[in-house]
């Protein structure tokens, strides 16, 4: 089969489909209503349901049940959605649930504007609902990684029983790119034993809870959840290198800006100036291993993004003080313009950079 | 004779079984139990009719009623 | 002798948390017992509120979720979506069901979700202490509105058995009352006839069952029982308000 030219948002919902995902309940938002259209008629023809539901709210309750019953589901929604769905993420992680949330991220804060940012980083990787948990969180940068992330997605919720959210922005949902298919393989779903399906004759009945009155109980529980987040963390960190070979100033950048900051790393490369990218797959957990390494040989690090400056915290975390590490991002729906990233690592490279 | 049984450690003296009972024959113990409540009773079970409707308003299904079984003729 | 009434077998033979005569335990046992005789326990599946009955989820002997404030009929759309032979149930308060969850329990119910609802509309919010719900009533006085509900700072109370019988897809609404015995038994039928409702595809069920908070209204529970009566049943009539031609 050939390649085929389809857009993010709907590669989000073919992605999901061949996944195994039959469940969507979601509520229109810009710019990531393609998704729910596509699936509204992908769907039905894979004896799925979408349904479409009254408020993000609803939505992320209606996953809460449909994950408890055993299904592979997800919703999608961007910002203002995913604020809304908060409380319902928590309830997910608490109740150890899989399910894949997807953010397509617009300008922000408040009502913002349609156009794609970065700015739910912290949202995403800093929890964004209460309690102590993390969500998985994988970063696409081209239609392509897409269906191959929305398929890590689900094994990793099924795999770790936590909820995964792909993160992209209004660029990755609308822009349209060749993508390689596939033959549709067999949907291979683990069985989970601890659904709560009906008790049939099940010696034990299955409860679906993230209460925990007791306190003794709830530290037990907490304390379960951080070895898991523990496991995840030392077996699930993805990153892209790009032309880091003997790279003196290293760009931490991901989604639609890792796409403007190769086309940057080209631009240098091409005069022989070691610059390298290293493009985080998972936000959360973040790649810090790989970035302490190139803490020892890297002189600098520059953070690009199009927030006011969120995964910059966590490149400083994992560069622990070794190296200096330097910001550059556009907001509100701007994207970074590869000449002004460039500009900005001239100066670093001088020596100029505050 | 219909008989009343009252699970006296779940009871929690709401007195709603001794109030709706037609006959009259639901008191409260004089002696308390672990939770610290009168438990309801039945002194004079021969006046019981077995109609339930002690068990029917009770809110913590402490009692249990019994009928003797019609015999089929 | 024959036992002709005992513990139903739906329902975990373990204490209730309740406070005394509270008619939360009544109600708990009815659905039990419906479950029972419907002979649907194998399939049942509860959804359990924030409120007092938070812990139904473990008085229900079935597979059980407890769901974020409120949102119970999201929680059940997505369980009975995905498996459309159980027979699932929310167990909701006025807090849960009339304020926070107003939205999802309206669209739940025009989607003609096919799950049941049991309401538990006892005028206030008891589990935090006793506030004031959308049900409570005009010069009721509770912890929020210390000098009675007044209705130009508050509004008026809710009727959502009314309501919810506006929209096509709910099937059956019905309201009843826990205030004395051949009350609980008409309460009993309905909560049966509901999840008949249910199991034969016909759409959204819904039994709104006044009932008593003896703490929070500073009553004891016969007193509680009356208040009900001389109260609540003025504002809150009882009777079916939409209910199909026949169960099929």
């Amino acid at each position: 089969m050939g390649k085929i030219l389809m857009k993010g948002n709907e590669a989000i919902g073919e992605g999901a489909v061949r996944a195994g995902c039959r469940y969507f309940f979601g509520y229109p938002i810009t710019p990531q209503s393609e998704l729910p259209h596509y699936l509204a008629k992908r769907m039905p023809e894979v004896g799925g349901l979408y349904l479409q539901a009254e408020s993000e709210v609803a939505s992320i309750n209606m996953v809460f049940g449909a994950a408890g019953a055993g299904a592979r589901v997800m919703t999608s929604s961007s910002g203002p959605g995913i604020s809304l769905m908060q409380e319902g993420i928590s309830y997910v992680a608490g109740a150890e649930l899989p399910c894949v949330i997807v953010n397509m991220v617009r300008g922000g804060p408040g009502l913002g504007n349609i156009a794609p940012a970065q700015s739910d980083y912290f949202q995403a990787t800093r929890g964004g609902g209460h309690g102590d948990y993390h969500l998985i969180v994988l970063a696409p940068a081209s239609v392509q990684e897409i269906i191959d992330l929305m398929q890590d997605s689900f094994d990793l919720a099924d795999k770790y029983r936590n909820p995964v959210m792909l993160m992209g922005d209004g660029v990755l949902g609308q822009m349209m790119e060749p993508v390689e298919l596939g033959e549709e393989k067999p949907v291979s779903i683990p069985e989970k034993s601890w659904a709560a399906t009906g008790r049939k004759k099940r010696e034990k009945k299955n409860l679906i809870n993230s209460l925990y009155i007791v306190p003794e109980n709830c530290e037990v529980h907490n304390i379960k959840l951080g070895e898991k987040y523990k496991l995840i963390a030392s077996s699930e960190q993805r990153w892209e290198e790009y032309r880091l070979e003997g790279a003196e100033l290293v760009m931490v950048a991901y989604g639609t800006a890792s796409r403007v900051c190769k086309a940057v790393v080209d631009m240098y490369r091409a005069e022989g100036i070691p610059v390298g990218l290293i493009r985080p797959i998972t936000l959360w957990p973040f790649p810090n291993r790989r970035i302490s390494e190139l803490a020892e040989t890297a002189k600098s690090f520059l953070s690009v993004e199009m927030s006011m400056g969120q995964m910059v915290d966590d490149v400083r975390l994992s560069v622990n003080g070794k190296k200096p590490v330097h910001f550059y991002g556009r907001v509100g729906g701007m994207i970074p313009v590869a000449r002004d990233v460039f500009n900005e690592v001239k100066l670093i490279l001088s020596g100029g950079a505050k | 004779m219909p008989r009343v049984t009252f699970r006296e450690e779940r009871c929690k003296g709401c007195e709603l079984c001794k109030n709706f009972c037609p006959k009259g024959i639901v008191e409260m113990s004089g002696h308390i139990n672990s939770m610290g409540f009168h438990p309801a009773t039945v002194a004079d079970m021969e006046k019981c009719t077995g109609c339930a409707i002690c068990a029917m308003m009770c809110p913590d299904v402490v009692i249990e009623v019994e009928k003797e079984e019609k015999k089929v003729g | 002798m024959k036992k002709i009434f005992s513990r139903p077998n739906s329902l975990k033979d373990m204490p209730f948390h309740y406070c005394p005569g509270c008619t939360h335990g009544i109600v708990h046992r009815l659905v039990a017992e419906v479950i029972d005789e419907l002979d649907i326990f194998d399939r049942a599946i509860a959804v359990a509120p924030v409120g007092c009955s938070v812990f139904c989820y473990e008085y229900f002997d079935c597979d059980a979720y407890q769901a974020s404030h409120g949102r119970a009929p999201a929680v059940a759309t997505g369980i009975k979506r995905v498996l459309p032979e159980s027979v699932v149930f929310t167990y909701q308060g006025d807090g849960d069901l009339a304020a926070i969850g107003t939205g999802e329990i309206v669209h739940a119910a025009a989607r003609g979700e096919k799950f049941t609802v049991i309401f538990i509309n006892n005028a206030i919010y008891a589990m935090t202490g006793g506030q004031m719900a959308p049900t409570t009533l005009l010069g009721q006085k509770t912890t929020t509105t210390p000098f009675g509900r007044d209705s130009q700072i508050n509004g008026s109370p809710v009727r959502m058995s009314e309501m919810l019988s506006v929209l096509d897809g709910a099937a059956y609404i019905s309201r009843v009352s826990m205030h004395n015995p051949a009350n609980v038994i008409k309460a009993k039928k309905s909560i049966k006839k509901a999840f008949e409702v249910q199991i034969a595809g016909q759409g959204f069920s819904m039994v709104e069952v006044l009932s008593s908070c003896p703490t929070n209204w500073g009553l004891p529970p016969l007193k509680a029982l009356k208040w009900i009566e001389e109260n609540m049943i003025p504002y809150y009539p009882l009777g079916e308000f939409k209910a199909p031609a026949e169960v099929v």
